[in-house]
């Protein structure tokens, strides 16, 4: 169940792997997601979004970058090894129609949920513009797929290494200023980053839509603990999206939610990488 | 068979030569319940209720009057025949007691431990009557816990019915799953129980704490089910994995039940709720239960709010696990915010006793207004409207009436809402024909039959908010409707 059936590093902190699911497979849509616990008995449950998938196959594609103890544990995990659970496919598919212009934008890890969209919308009939930005070149991902993809790619950089250097806005703000004004914007990132994207486009009333990545228990709507703030209302990412009218989300609120257990998981980070390093000593030490 | 006193003997013996009359059985004390003290349990997570010994439980067994008429009986949601299985018990007979309950019980063990009994059988009980006490009468409770206790290990795996080659799927594996998918399978038909997390069990395991129903008991049921050769299969959302339709289309499944529990938590819709440290208790549970959060850093992975003062809304079986939860997490204060008065907590008289034992301070006749936070989004306190009680709601209960001008703050790092629970509008999107009232939940006739051929449904998706005991009554009459079903459907096929 739920085994591994390949992995590689996309930089040095981004995992790509293809996981046995073929319900999951069979099922998914563009913009949902999957719970994912590395340890059936004491693992924390985790949102990924499905990036791609093979009917065929039965396997599902899971990027993620490795930020705490959790996707640690997944990230030092095998292809041949299994995952203790996943389950989905969660969330309402991305809506995809034909809306002319459409900008994909998306920001470090965020660029891979945006795949699977960018994909539909150009299978859609949209003329896709997609903008890419990473901090540094090494941790630009899955570039030569949107390449292939997007009718235009641009990319930037934090510190200029690749590509121009600046943020994702930038560029954005110019597309909207084009003569040609866009009629979609999707983006996905870093809640900052979604959050001035959604500023950008504001002026410009083109319609914004971003796919948001919040703490879940359950991502069945059994918790609630995913809730945010869109239009004045309470919703839930887990059942009510996780995609929303991005000039609608109170993206502050959101942010101080997202960091509500920040103490604690760095605490089990830290404690999780000094046992890695002591098993590292212990190896080294009984050769 | 343990030693027992000579005053129970003697008890017994006039008991059996037919001369233990009503005054003398009267004259038997209630017996208390063994329990982990206070002082202690506050800081395990071990269950507090330590059961009757075979003395007690004889001795309470021996307070039964044996009515000809039997009114307990009548105060169960699943009829069980309340006063044999005592008598049972009385003579030490307690595998023949389990049978009588397990004929009409499938879960024993966690219904004597969760049943509001104070508003079932007990309250029709002659004893308590005869005391115009309540709490004095019978404990039918503990009695079908002893029972299920004692002789549980002993007790044989009900047999699948002979094979009809027809498929059964049970959506969710919480108590009324479990009784249908026991039953149907008791029909001879092959099921297969599907179950969003990772473990089944439902609510008896998410939200029901370890202190109050040890989850070794509820495992102990599922292997029971799955000795009877019912399939869980877990990790698997209907309505996203496979829809209702798939299962019934492409999956071959001839009928289903949904038992999916109602579980969307209710928040007030005050100022300050998206603050971090406010929790929905199914959330604030499910960290503490299931992904036993308790343990974080020390075998377990999923955080939970370190908290030092704890507010908890509501006044219910739920408001009360996660006040004394949050104890058990090391809160130094824990104040449980009702707005009406204890007379009309839905909580067990028990859960109010021992919460309050522990210490829970109870703020009745108030009322959150907002919670306040800091300029890093976290709950500091919480502001307070004082009520009083005015005439009578539609629920019959004294409408809470907010006293102008009585706001207050109390200073909390953690606010917990244990108001209730909407219906999961998961299915309702997903499987075109199924029937909704307008408040979501899935309408049934009175053999929990939907409006799609050969679906049926019960507990909380039906019923809104139930008990362990009504779900369970649920999934039984269910599963009839189900057999039935199935069986009208072979003749046609063979008339075919």
């Amino acid at each position: 169940m739920y085994k591994i059936v390949s992995k590689k590093p996309l930089s040095e902190n981004v995992f790509e792997m293809d996981v046995c699911a073929p319900y999951v497979a069979q099922a998914r849509k563009p913009g949902q997601f999957v719970i994912v616990s590395p340890d059936e008995e004491r693992g924390e449950r985790i949102p990924l979004t499905i990036v791609d998938g093979d009917e065929q196959k039965g396997t599902i594609r899971l990027i993620f970058q490795r930020v705490g103890k959790t996707t640690s544990q997944l990230a030092e995990m095998s292809a041949g090894d299994c995952l203790g659970y996943v389950a989905g496919p969660l969330g309402k598919p991305t809506h995809v129609e034909r809306f002319g212009v459409a900008v994909c934008v998306g920001g470090g890890i965020g660029v891979a949920p945006l795949l699977p969209i960018t994909k539909a919308l150009k299978e859609a009939g949209n003329t896709v513009i997609a903008i890419l930005g990473a901090r540094t070149k090494e941790l630009l991902i899955l570039e030569e797929e949107f390449r292939q993809l997007s009718d235009e790619l641009i990319v930037v950089t934090d510190d200029g290494s690749y590509g121009r250097k600046g943020v994702v806005t930038e560029p954005l703000a110019e597309v909207c200023r084009r003569e040609r004004k866009p009629d979609f914007v999707m983006a996905i990132g870093p809640a900052i980053m979604m959050k001035f994207c959604c500023e950008t486009t504001r002026p410009f009333g083109i319609r914004t839509q971003v796919s948001l990545n919040t703490i879940m228990v359950d991502g069945t709507g059994m918790c609630g603990g995913c809730r945010v703030e869109v239009g004045g209302k309470t919703q839930f990412v887990c059942v009510d999206g996780p995609e929303f009218d991005g000039h609608q989300v109170n993206f502050d609120l959101m942010m101080k939610r997202l960091a509500a257990y920040k103490d604690l998981e760095q605490k089990a980070y830290e404690a999780y990488r000094q046992h890695r390093c002591r098993i590292g000593l212990d190896r080294s030490s009984n050769p | 068979m343990s030693e027992i006193s000579q005053t129970l003997k003697e008890l017994l013996e006039k008991h059996r030569a037919g001369q233990l009359k009503p005054k003398d059985r009267f004259a038997i004390p209630p017996q208390e319940m063994p329990e982990q003290s206070p002082a202690v349990r506050r800081f395990n997570m071990n269950e507090v209720a330590l059961g009757y010994t075979e003395e007690q439980a004889r001795m309470e067994a021996l307070r039964c009057l044996q009515c000809p008429n039997a009114p307990c009986v009548e105060g169960c949601p699943v009829r069980i025949p309340i006063r044999d299985f005592i008598r049972e018990i009385a003579e030490g007979r307690y595998q023949k007691a389990l049978e009588i309950i397990k004929g009409y019980s499938l879960l024993p063990a966690v219904c004597g431990r969760v049943c509001p009994q104070e508003v079932q059988c007990q309250e029709k009980c002659t004893v308590g009557l005869r005391f115009k006490d309540v709490m004095k009468s019978v404990s039918i409770g503990r009695l079908e816990r002893f029972a299920a206790d004692r002789a549980g290990e002993a007790a044989a795996v009900p047999e699948a019915g002979e094979p009809t080659g027809q498929k059964v799927a049970v959506i969710g594996s919480g108590p009324g799953g479990i009784v249908a998918a026991a039953d149907t399978r008791r029909g001879g038909h092959e099921v297969t129980i599907f179950e969003a997390f990772h473990k089944p069990g439902g609510v008896m395991v998410y939200g029901i704490p370890e202190f109050r129903l040890p989850k070794a008991i509820v495992r102990k049921e599922i292997e029971t089910l799955e000795k009877m050769g019912v399939r869980i299969v877990c990790n698997f959302i209907v309505g996203r994995t496979r829809t209702i339709e798939q299962l019934m289309k492409e999956d071959g499944f001839d009928a289903v039940y949904i038992g999916v529990g109602a579980g969307l938590p209710k928040f007030l819709g005050i100022e300050g709720e998206h603050l971090v440290g406010v929790y929905s208790a199914n959330e604030y549970l499910t960290r503490a239960n299931l992904m036993k959060a308790y343990q974080f850093g020390e075998g377990a992975d999923t955080p939970i709010a370190r908290s030092r003062r704890v507010a908890v809304f509501g006044g219910g079986n739920v408001a009360m696990d996660a006040a004394r939860m949050a104890l058990r997490l090391g809160a130094e204060k824990v104040y449980l915010i009702y707005r009406r008065s204890e007379k009309e907590m839905p909580a067990r008289v028990e859960e109010v006793h021992h919460a309050k034992e522990e210490g829970v301070e109870f703020r009745l006749l108030q009322s959150p207004k907002r919670i306040l936070g800091n300029e890093r989004g976290q709950v500091v306190g919480v502001e307070c409207l004082r009520y009083e009680l005015g005439e009578p709601d539609e629920s019959g209960r004294r409408r809470p009436v907010p006293i102008a001008g009585s706001e207050f703050v109390l200073e909390a790092d953690t606010a917990i809402a244990a108001i209730g629970n909407g219906p999961n509008p998961l299915l309702q999107q997903t499987t075109p024909g199924l029937k909704f009232n307008r408040w979501g939940y899935i309408e049934v006739d009175e053999n929990c039959r939907t409006s799609l051929e050969g679906v049926y449904a019960g507990g909380d998706i039906v019923l809104g908010s139930a008990t362990v005991i009504l779900a369970m009554g649920q999934g039984r009459i269910a599963a009839a409707g189900i057999n039935a079903y199935l069986a009208e459907k072979r003749r046609r096929g063979a008339g075919a």
